[in-house]
């Protein structure tokens, strides 16, 4: 790191520059997708990613920033759904498109109260406490959920129209689904400026250093509890917003936005995308949207693949996707990745095909529990786009047979790349001393 | 004649039913470089602990600069002017040597818990951290991670965000421990610098150190100061000697 005294302010302004570049395609390509890629279906998982990309960054104020895990984040961002809900049925025709535009602000002060309320018990303590009470939280918001029809809607949720009176505003109804695309992406670009900016105050940094050392925060005049607690408050407030989103995204607001399941999901986005990078819960929050949507679509299994995508995350790059890419970009920057490229490629070979076979398995396994009772032996099952006898042991011994090769690849190939990868880093680290 | 920076009476100190600290008297007058020395579990980190509230005091009182002090939290204590360091590196791991020194500087700063300004635009800030890690010789480490740095480093870096609020009491717990000779006497120059003007409390092994920087030094023994006094009366100091030489050179 050859930074001499001075340096420093020059590489400030490389590296904003470098920043502006990043946020303006980022946008540009938000921007552009519809443009090219027309079909509704695509729209709609747009409209998701973006509303899961404030949720994600939100929850990651907590974990990655200040170090609290929480397993009730879906409790603000819930609230803030049913709070805008309300008011927009409230609104009726008073209100016009302006207020609908406005309205996730509604979500985003509801979720900022309910944060001041409920991160008021959750915060007075940090670790394990703080993830039992946080889940203690979450479970009692989802009962009352359940206990108060009048505001929760019950079963059926609540629901609502986001086009309101007969004006536009600039043009805007609101009313096609790509107009509410718009109006996404224009909350989620302000929303994720806002938290990226949070990083770089007193408060954002005095945050990290809580998440680092409590001890040494409050040796150096600060009241650890209060910086948890202003934290949440604003994480309670951008989940507020994205709630807000989502209300009017799907006009329909049900008791699971704010259940264990949807705390869940936003946690493993969160952590799959990777906590210790801003961007990294940006990459969580799109992949597994389009998963969620494109693979869920596809198989019933779609949990399940999603829960061993997790545990291979857990295990193979604890630090997410953005920490694997951040770690290419030193390499590029080394002028290492060249070396190491060949060897991903050769890697992936292998794991497509251990993949397959797995998935083959998989939905084997699938096709012949759903299908038990029924005609499952003496019928055809359509798996996989193939008509196949589940009861003949040929389509398992081809799937276990694709599974075996991919799996002995892997070990071999893998272990080449792994051993080059030790003399990459060595290298690297050779040049930095 | 102003009030003492630190004075401690009676104070007490008990874990269930064993009293660590059994009623210690002590008045350090502000400027002063003072020095506590005892044998292994006298209770000089115990004593420590409880100056900077980070343990609760069981009986007796503290003050700080004719204050009462004891029932605040840590933080409330520090912003009245004491910081300290800790005999075990406590420093925020993941932040660059920069961010740490920054981050000791910001509330005595005034710029509490603000999340409407850019830390990158507080001058003041940026200048304190800078002064401090200049000061501590770490400037070229000033994008490392706290984390990777060295040892004596590190606790060079624990001494600095120690110093960086500007507080003008401050507490020393073994800061040279586990230093070779080399990065002890750089150390001892360190703080003898860095506290100028201020009043030092430490506990420290090395006596070297000990007699090289203390104006006067209080030797705990079983929770109970049996001397205070000037460097050179601790020396040729019976009671001192048999009590605590003589356990050291037992223990040896």
């Amino acid at each position: 790191m050859g930074r001499g005294p001075g340096g420093g302010l020059m590489t400030d302004m490389v590296f904003r520059r470098g920043r502006l570049l990043l946020w303006g395609g980022c946008l540009a390509a938000a921007l552009a997708l519809p443009l090219v890629f027309k079909g509704g279906f695509v729209i709609s998982l747009l409209c998701q990613m973006g509303i899961m990309v404030v949720f994600a960054l939100s929850y990651n104020m907590l974990l990655g920033q200040t170090g609290l895990l929480s397993f009730g984040h879906a409790v603000y961002y819930g609230l803030g759904a049913f709070v805008s809900m309300h008011v927009l049925n409230l609104l009726g025709k008073d209100g016009g498109p302006l207020a609908v535009a406005l309205l996730p602000l509604a979500g985003g002060l509801a979720g900022l109260l309910a944060g001041v309320v409920l991160g008021y018990v959750t915060t007075k303590k940090a670790g394990t406490t703080f993830a039992m009470i946080s889940l203690g939280i979450g479970e009692l918001v989802a009962a009352c959920a359940l206990m108060f029809p009048g505001f929760f809607g019950g079963e059926g949720g609540v629901s609502g129209n986001r086009v309101v009176g007969k004006d536009n505003l600039l043009g805007f109804t609101w009313g096609p689904q790509i107009e509410m695309y718009w109006l996404i992406v224009a909350w989620a670009f302000l929303a994720t400026v806002a938290m990226f900016a949070l990083t770089q105050t007193p408060l954002g940094r005095m945050a990290n250093a809580v998440r680092d050392n409590p001890e040494r925060a409050e040796f150096v005049g600060y009241d650890t509890q209060r910086v948890r607690y202003l934290m949440l408050i604003l994480s309670g407030f951008f989940a507020g917003i994205a709630g807000g989103l989502t209300a009017l995204n799907y006009e329909i607001v049900t008791s699971e936005t704010l259940n264990a399941h949807t705390s869940g999901v936003v946690l493993l986005m969160t952590f799959v995308g990777g906590i210790g990078l801003f961007y990294g819960p940006v990459i969580g929050a799109i992949l597994i949207s389009v998963m969620q949507i494109v693979i869920g679509g596809m198989t019933h299994a779609w949990l399940l693949y999603f829960g061993l995508f997790f545990l291979f995350m857990v295990l193979m790059a604890p630090g997410g996707i953005a920490s694997v890419l951040a770690m290419q970009r030193t390499l590029w920057q080394a002028r290492l990745l060249g070396r190491m490229l060949p060897h991903y490629l050769a890697t992936a070979i292998p794991l497509l095909v251990l993949l397959a076979g797995l998935v083959g398995l998989v939905e084997l396994a699938y096709a012949l529990l759903a299908g038990e009772g029924a005609t499952a032996g003496d019928a055809a099952s359509r798996v996989l786009g193939m008509d196949l006898y589940l009861r003949s042991p040929v389509p398992w011994a081809a799937a276990l047979a694709v599974s075996a090769a991919g799996a002995a690849g892997l070990y071999w190939i893998g272990g080449r790349m792994k051993k080059a990868w030790h003399q990459t880093l060595s290298t690297l680290q050779g040049d930095k001393a | 004649m102003s009030a003492p920076a630190i004075r401690l009476a009676g104070l007490k100190k008990s874990f269930g039913a064993s009293e660590i600290i059994r009623g210690v008297d002590l008045d350090i007058q502000p400027g002063e470089r003072h020095a506590i020395i005892g044998p292994n579990g006298a209770g000089k980190s115990t004593l420590f602990h409880l100056i900077s509230a980070r343990l609760p005091v069981s009986e007796g009182a503290i003050e700080l600069k004719g204050e009462n002090v004891v029932g605040l939290k840590p933080f409330e204590i520090n912003r009245k002017g004491l910081s300290r360091s800790f005999q075990i590196t406590n420093i925020f791991h993941n932040l660059s040597v920069f961010e740490n020194l920054r981050c000791a500087v910001l509330w005595s700063l005034g710029y509490r818990y603000s999340f409407w300004q850019r830390l990158a635009g507080l001058a003041d800030a940026r200048l304190r951290a800078e002064a401090v890690m200049e000061d501590i010789g770490l400037a070229r480490r000033r994008d490392t991670p706290a984390g990777i740095l060295s040892y004596a480093e590190q606790r060079a870096l624990e001494i600095g965000i120690t110093i960086a609020s500007g507080a003008d009491v401050i507490l020393l717990d073994e800061p040279t421990a586990g230093m070779s000779n080399n990065e002890t006497e750089e150390a001892v120059a360190l703080i003898r610098r860095v506290t100028e003007g201020k009043t030092l409390v430490m506990v420290e092994h090395d006596m070297g150190v000990v007699f090289g920087l203390a104006d006067r030094i209080s030797v705990l023994v079983y929770g109970r100061i049996i001397a205070t006094d000037v460097p050179a009366a601790i020396r040729c100091n019976a009671a001192v000697q048999e009590a605590y030489l003589g356990t050291s050179l037992n223990h040896d």
